[in-house]
């Protein structure tokens, strides 16, 4: 099946200081309705590297592409952009000065200037699809961790973004409320929506991915499947990093 | 204590507090506007007026409030600019409350976090309309604190005017003292003044300090269950 | 070439004096600043405490302090208390007091907010590790509570120094009244005088108060690092 390219990232380079670049040479594409899954160690740039793709970052080198058309941060045109890419953090980012229904509809009224109606009506189906309806006029403080991510996922879905990009967005939660919150990420993959996570939670990868990445100092040093990837990877470096989230008893 | 005497000097009291509100009414308003303009410039990063904006800050918070005042009102004319006690305290309470203003938005501009602004643009939103929708608001929450603060902060500023013949509070019962040697009363209507003056203020910021720290965002109380 | 009458700063002693004076308001400003520290540490010890009467007596004190201006308070000692007491306070003694019982209140609500902000895990942190008590306050709470401190001693040391400018006004002779003389006495041979002394005057202050600004700006950088 030949699927239609949505992201291509050629040869990116970005470093914060001059001399030790975050990102070494990255070159990737990505297809409609794939789920790639990025994982390594901590400051492996994986995170860097989503910022690159939705411009919060300026690059040193490289070209990103999204549909052909190159983008960049210094363009006129980069929130027009970012209205398709969307993002979720590994912080709760969610605006404190709104509540939840306030925060969902602010970029579909203020950007996209659709009629509160319309936007009403779809906001509360999905408040209701991730189980969380009758917070609507709460406010973010009042709120779990879970239940923040789930209303930040909402929040990007709201503008119909072609691609979803997930920051960790489970890594600052606490254990009981993740699986929430991916089980969400999980049927959003299963309706064919295109995204690129980055992830610790290797189990989640392993049900989600279509594709996995792994970074390593600023490269790409494995590309695989799943299965392959988990089950038997190819370089001594995957296999050390994988070997980390085994215990065995001595 | 001599309450006739209190009595029959009420008046002049009203007369002047009425001075010190007005000074501080306009001061504070003008000293609000430069502190706004001051921190938007700074937001910006404007070149030139940048740095304008930091000498000014600088020379004004660092010098006291007393000695601008004599230089306005008693330097100022011999190079021709004669400027009426009145004009003098409220240029000088606009002078030393800008700076004091710019900085109390500049920290609310500040305190907001990066993440907050990323997810706005994450959202498509132009940079202006981050500044306007997202940033703003919650700086503006978190500045009037102290703000409030440097509302009071003049205020009590406004004290010093009596230096250059302003007919405020001060000045009054400065005068009482001077010609009646009626210290106590003087003393006593001027506290009293002053009290009447500044505490309701002073409760009025707290319950909004409270609010805003606490309720502004949904945290008075748990959601209420029904 | 117009005479525009800086010199009357360098005429005779009298940039000298200026200075003198500014010493007088300076040394009004350290022996109060001084005492504050010094009474404001036990007294913001003090409002940390749980007992509910002694709180509520110390936020009595605080807030009567910083509802009065300073120049009101100045005023209550330097006449009331000339009259009540029966001591007549020299204009500099009364500032003392004045700005000393100002500062306490000051610094021991900086005492107070620095101690709270100290999180519980220290000490018990410190406890775990089988520190006394106190070991915990010398090695972990007190150094902590120095470095948060600092900073808005600075601050309150340049207002201090600013504020002690009033002293003028209950006839002190400092600066400004020395600043007074000197435009006086050059009031037909220098007629721009006022022009120069006050800008002069205004431009020391700043030289004193800036470095403390700085000071108090790096070092709340520092910390936040």
């Amino acid at each position: 099946m030949k699927q239609e390219q949505i992201l291509k990232v050629e040869q990116l380079v970005k470093s914060y200081d001059k001399n030790k670049p975050v990102l070494k040479d990255i070159s990737f594409c990505l297809k409609k309705g794939e789920v790639v899954v990025i994982v390594g160690p901590s400051g492996c740039g994986k995170s860097t590297f989503l910022r690159c793709i939705n411009m919060l970052e300026p690059i040193d080198s490289g070209t990103i592409y999204f549909k052909d058309q190159v983008i960049r941060r210094e363009e006129k045109n980069v929130h027009e952009i970012r209205q398709k890419i969307g993002m979720v953090f590994q912080s709760y980012d969610l605006f404190p000065h709104k509540n939840i229904i306030g925060n969902i509809l602010l970029a579909p009224l203020k950007v996209q200037k659709r009629t509160k109606k319309e936007v009403e009506f779809e906001a509360e189906v999905l408040l209701d699809r991730v189980g969380l309806l009758d917070k609507k006029e709460a406010y973010p403080r009042q709120l779990s961790g879970g239940q923040k991510q789930r209303v930040a996922i909402v929040r990007s879905l709201m503008m119909h973004p072609e691609i979803l990009l997930l920051d960790e967005i489970t890594a600052a939660l606490d254990p009981e409320m993740v699986r929430e919150v991916l089980q969400v990420v999980l049927e959003l993959a299963k309706e064919g929506n295109t995204m690129v996570i980055v992830t610790h939670e290797m189990e989640f990868a392993k049900a989600v991915a279509d594709r996995v990445l792994f970074m390593d100092e600023g490269v790409i040093v494995e590309e695989s499947t799943p299965q392959e990837f988990f089950h038997s990877p190819k370089t001594e470096r995957a296999k050390q990093f994988l070997n980390t989230f085994h215990y065995e008893a001595i | 204590m001599d309450f006739e005497f209190i009595q029959s000097y009420i008046p002049l009291y009203v007369e002047a507090a009425k001075m010190t509100m007005k000074i501080s009414l306009f001061g504070i308003a003008l000293a609000t506007l430069i502190g706004l303009l001051c921190s938007l410039i700074k937001t910006l990063k404007i070149p030139i007026l940048k740095s304008i904006v930091i000498i000014y800050i600088e020379l004004s918070r660092n010098t006291p409030l007393l000695i601008q005042l004599f230089f306005l009102y008693f330097g100022l004319p011999k190079i021709g600019i004669v400027l009426s006690s009145e004009s003098c305290a409220i240029i000088g309470l606009a002078f030393q409350g800008g700076s004091y203003m710019a900085e109390a938005f500049r920290t609310g501009i500040d305190n907001v976090a990066p993440i907050q602004s990323e997810s706005g643009l994450s959202l498509g939103f132009t940079k202006k309309q981050v500044f306007l929708h997202i940033v703003l608001p919650q700086a503006i929450a978190t500045s009037i604190p102290v703000f409030c603060a440097n509302i009071i902060f003049l205020i009590k500023e406004t004290s010093v005017f009596s230096a250059v013949a302003l007919a405020d509070l001060m000045f009054v019962a400065k005068d009482l003292i001077g010609i009646y040697y009626k210290t106590d009363e003087a003393l006593f209507m001027l506290v009293i003044a002053y009290l009447i003056i500044l505490l309701p203020i002073s409760l009025i910021c707290t319950w909004i300090e409270r609010r805003v720290r606490y309720a502004g965002f949904g945290n008075t109380s748990p959601v209420s269950g029904n | 070439m117009q005479d525009s009458g800086i010199q009357v700063l360098f005429q005779g002693t009298n940039f000298l004096r200026l200075l003198e004076g500014l010493l007088v308001s300076l040394r009004i400003s350290i022996i109060a600043m001084g005492l504050s520290v010094v009474l404001g540490i036990p007294f913001g010890v003090i409002m940390t405490s749980k007992n509910m009467i002694i709180r509520f007596i110390s936020r009595i004190y605080l807030e009567t302090v910083r509802i009065m201006p300073q120049l009101v308070l100045l005023f209550l000692v330097y006449f009331g208390a000339a009259k009540h007491v029966g001591v007549n306070f020299s204009g500099g003694m009364a500032a003392v007091i004045v700005f000393t019982f100002w500062g306490t209140a000051e610094m021991g609500d900086l005492v107070r907010s620095a101690l709270i902000s100290i999180p519980v895990h220290q000490y018990e942190s410190g406890f775990a590790l089988g520190m006394t008590k106190i070991q915990v306050h010398w090695y972990l709470i007190i150094p902590q509570t120095v470095r948060r401190l600092l900073p808005s001693l600075m601050n309150l040391l340049t207002r201090m120094i600013k504020t002690t400018s009033l002293v003028v006004l209950i006839g002190v002779v400092e600066v400004v009244k020395v600043g007074k003389q000197i435009i006086d006495a050059s009031r037909y041979t220098t007629p721009t005088a006022a022009l120069w002394v006050y800008g002069a005057i205004f431009l020391m202050y700043f030289a004193i108060c800036y470095p403390f600004s700085m000071a108090s700006a790096l070092l709340e950088k520092k910390l936040k690092d």
